[in-house]
C-alpha cells in the first residue's frame, strides 16, 4: 500500500486543456472519491495515474516516487474498469490470475492467490466458466477478484458499478466497502453518482470542467459546500437556490419579499446573493412567517414526500417525511430555517 | 398462422430456389467430369450420363502437368495467404490502436491502390519484375499478389481490431503486460475469427487469380492452376472432360478450407454488428 501525490497536473489533447493544474494528496489506506459530472476530467485524472495517459504537465508520484514516465504495468497498481474488460477467452481462474502469471509468479502462490480472493467474493463455484456465462454482478466479482489477487499499491475504479442494476449497485457499494476496510488498501473511485461518493469516500475530491472545487469528507461537503457547483452536486434532491438581495439583516426576493433573517454574514447592504438550501431542510409550516407557494407536483418516494412548490415565480423543492404532505394542493407555507442556509456570492463561492 | 406457414413455405422455396441456381454449375461441372468423351456430345442434354467414368481423373492425375499446377497453386496461395494476413493484422492493428502522423495519408494511398482496373498495372508489373527476375517464378507471383491483397485485407483486419474494446487491452497492461504481450495474449486470441477470415479471402482470390499469372508465368512449370486449365484449350478443340476433371479437384482446397474456418467466418464476418 501506498500514499499518492498529485501536484500540478495537466492534461491537454491539442490545444484543448481539460485538466487544469490539480493538486491531490492521498494517504495511506484511504478511499478517496473523484465525483463529478461527466466531462469533468476524473475519468482522465484517473488513467493518468493509472499510465493510461499521458501526464502533459505536472507530477504524479506513487509511494514517494515519480511515476510520470513509468509504464502502467511497472506502477504496480489495480484498476476495476466500467466495462469490466475481463478476457473473454480465460475463464474465472485464468481471468484473475493472468497478472500472477505474467509476473512468473510460482503454481503455488497463483492458487493460493485466487482462491483466497475468490472465497472473498464468493466466486470458488464459477472458477471455470468463462465471463460470457456470467451475470453483470458475478462479472463485476470477478473483475474485483482480478485487482486484489496481487496485493498492489493502489485501487483504482473507473464507475465499476454504473452497468449494473440498482439494486445489485447498493449490495456491491456496500461489498466494496467492506473489503476496503478489510484491506485497508490505498483507493481512488471514480464515479458520477453522488451517493456513492457519499456512502463510500473517506474524502471526496469534486471536479467540475478539470478544476478540484473542493475536498474534504462526505459530511464537509454536505454541510459546507465551498460553491455553487459543490451545494447543487451533493445531495439528492438537489439543492434549491433562490437569487436574493441582502437589505437590512434579512435576505429577499427580488420582489422585496423578505425570505428569511440573514445568517450572520458580512455583506454589504444591498449586495446579491444566492441562497441555497437542501429540499429536507425547508419545512411545509402554518406559521404566519413562512412564505406562502404554490404547489406544483407532489412525488412520494415511499420513505418520504418531494413536493414540487413554485415560490414567487421560482421553482422550490421540500422533502419532508409528513404524509400529510400527500393530501396538500394550491396553496402552503413554507419557512426557511436559517441554522440551514447557505449563502454564496455572485462568483458563486460560499460565504455563509 | 395459416399466412404464416404459407410464407414460411414461400421463404423456403425462395430460397432453394436460389441453391439451385447457385450450385448448379458445380453439379454440371462434375458431370461432365464424369461423362465420358464418346457420350458427351451424342447424349444431348441429360442430367447424367447413361455410363460415368473416372477417366478422365486419372488421365489428369498421372499423364498431365496438373499435379504441377496443383502443388504451385498451393504454394502461391497458402504463402500469400500467411504473408498478407500477417501484415495486415500488424497493420490493422496499428490504424486501429495509434494515431500517428501521416496515418490519413496511408489510408488513402491504400485506397489509392484499389481503385485501378489491374489490367492497366500488368504491364508496369512486368516491366518492374523481369530486370529482378521475378518473371515466370512462383515467388514474383506471391510478391505481386501480397501487395495486391494487404491494402484490403488491412481493413478487414482494422474492423476486427475495432470490434476489440480498448479496455481488454489497458486492463492487460495494469496486469502487468507490454503493449506487446497484450497483443499477443489478449487481442490476437480474440480476433483468430478475424484472422481466419482473411486467411481465407486472401487464399480464394489467390487461388483463382488468373491474370497475373498469366501474364508472369510462361511455360509450366511455373504455372498456377488457373493457368493450367487453359492448357486443356488446344487450337483446334476443348477437352471439356480433362478440364472439368482439373476443374473439381481444384475445387476441393478450397472447400476443404472453407470447412475449417467456416465456423470463425461466420463468427468473423459479423463480428461487431451486436455487442459481445
Amino acid at each position: 500500500m501506498a500514499s499518492i501525490e498529485i501536484e500540478k497536473l495537466e492534461k491537454s489533447y491539442g490545444h484543448v486543456s481539460v485538466l487544469h493544474g490539480i493538486d491531490l494528496d492521498i494517504r495511506d489506506g484511504e478511499f478517496v472519491v473523484l465525483v463529478g459530472p461527466s466531462g469533468c476530467g476524473k475519468s482522465t485524472l484517473l488513467r493518468m495515474i493509472a499510465g493510461l495517459e499521458d501526464v502533459s504537465r505536472g507530477e504524479i508520484r506513487i509511494a514517494g516516487n515519480r511515476v510520470n514516465d513509468l509504464h502502467p504495468k511497472d506502477r504496480d497498481i489495480a484498476m476495476v474498469f466500467q466495462s469490466y474488460a475481463l478476457y473473454p477467452h480465460m475463464n474465472v481462474a485464468g481471468n484473475m490470475s493472468y497478472s500472477l502469471r505474467l509476473r512468473k509468479a510460482t503454481k503455488e502462490k497463483i492458487g493460493a492467490a485466487v482462491a483466497g480472493a475468490a472465497a472473498k467474493l464468493g466466486l470458488e463455484p464459477l472458477l471455470e466458466r468463462r465471463p460470457k456465462a456470467l451475470s453483470g454482478g458475478q462479472r463485476q466479482r470477478v473483475a474485483m477478484g482480478r485487482a486484489i489477487v496481487r496485493q498492489p499499491k493502489a485501487f483504482l475504479f473507473d464507475e465499476p458499478l454504473s452497468n449494473l442494476d440498482a439494486r445489485l449497485r447498493e449490495q456491491m457499494r456496500a461489498e466494496i466497502k467492506k473489503m476496503h476496510a478489510d484491506l485497508k488498501a490505498t483507493s481512488i473511485y471514480v464515479t458520477h453518482d453522488q451517493i456513492e461518493a457519499m456512502t463510500l469516500a473517506d474524502r471526496i475530491v469534486a471536479m467540475h470542467g478539470g478544476v478540484v472545487q473542493q475536498v474534504g469528507s462526505p459530511l464537509e461537503l454536505y454541510d459546507r459546500p465551498a460553491n455553487l457547483f459543490v451545494a447543487g452536486f451533493i445531495g439528492s434532491p438537489g439543492m434549491n437556490f433562490l437569487d436574493v438581495t441582502y437589505r437590512g439583516g434579512a435576505l429577499r426576493l427580488k420582489d422585496g419579499s423578505r425570505v428569511a433573517d440573514s445568517p450572520p454574514v458580512a455583506v454589504q447592504e444591498g449586495s446579491d446573493l444566492t441562497l441555497g438550501i437542501r429540499p429536507e431542510h425547508l419545512t411545509i409550516t402554518t406559521d404566519s412567517g413562512g412564505i406562502s407557494a404554490e404547489v406544483e407536483l407532489v412525488e412520494p418516494t415511499g420513505f418520504g414526500i418531494i413536493v414540487h412548490l413554485t415560490l414567487h415565480g421560482m421553482p422550490v423543492k421540500v422533502f419532508t417525511l409528513d404524509r400529510q404532505a400527500l393530501a396538500t394542493g394550491g396553496e402552503i407555507k413554507v419557512s426557511f430555517p436559517v441554522q440551514h442556509i447557505h449563502l454564496f456570492n455572485n462568483e458563486g463561492s460560499r460565504i455563509g | 398462422m395459416k399466412q404464416s406457414l404459407l410464407l414460411i413455405v414461400a421463404h423456403r422455396l425462395a430460397i432453394l430456389c436460389y441453391i439451385v441456381l447457385a450450385l448448379f454449375p458445380l453439379f454440371w461441372l462434375l458431370k461432365v467430369s464424369v461423362t465420358p468423351n464418346d457420350l458427351l456430345y451424342s447424349e444431348g442434354v441429360r442430367m447424367w450420363p447413361s455410363r460415368a467414368t473416372f477417366a478422365h481423373y486419372s488421365f489428369v492425375l498421372r499423364h498431365s502437368a496438373f499435379p504441377t499446377f496443383f502443388k504451385n497453386s498451393l504454394i502461391v496461395s497458402g504463402s500469400t495467404a500467411v504473408l498478407v494476413t500477417g501484415c495486415a493484422s500488424l497493420s490493422g492493428y496499428a490504424l486501429s490502436r495509434f494515431s500517428f502522423r501521416a496515418k490519413y495519408w496511408i489510408v488513402a494511398l491504400m485506397l489509392l491502390t484499389q481503385m485501378f482496373p489491374l489490367v492497366m498495372l500488368v504491364a508496369p508489373i512486368f516491366k518492374i519484375l523481369s530486370p529482378l527476375g521475378l518473371t515466370n517464378s512462383l515467388t514474383g507471383l506471391v510478391v505481386v499478389y501480397t501487395a495486391f491483397n494487404v491494402p484490403f485485407a488491412t481493413f478487414l483486419m482494422q474492423s476486427f481490431f475495432d470490434g476489440i474494446p480498448k479496455e481488454l487491452e489497458e486492463a492487460a497492461m495494469i496486469d502487468g503486460a507490454t503493449k506487446f504481450t497484450a497483443f499477443r495474449q489478449i487481442i490476437l486470441p480474440l480476433t483468430l475469427p478475424g484472422i481466419a477470415a482473411t486467411l481465407g479471402f486472401v487464399f480464394t482470390a489467390a487461388w483463382s487469380e488468373l491474370l497475373f499469372a498469366l501474364m508472369l508465368i510462361n511455360g509450366n512449370n511455373a504455372a498456377t492452376f488457373p493457368v493450367g486449365l487453359l492448357t486443356f484449350v488446344s487450337k483446334f478443340s476443348v477437352d471439356f472432360g480433362q478440364m472439368m476433371a482439373a476443374g473439381v479437384l481444384a475445387l476441393i482446397p478450397a472447400a476443404l478450407f472453407f470447412l475449417l474456418i467456416q465456423r470463425y467466418l461466420v463468427q468473423g464476418l459479423t463480428a461487431g454488428a451486436v455487442k459481445g
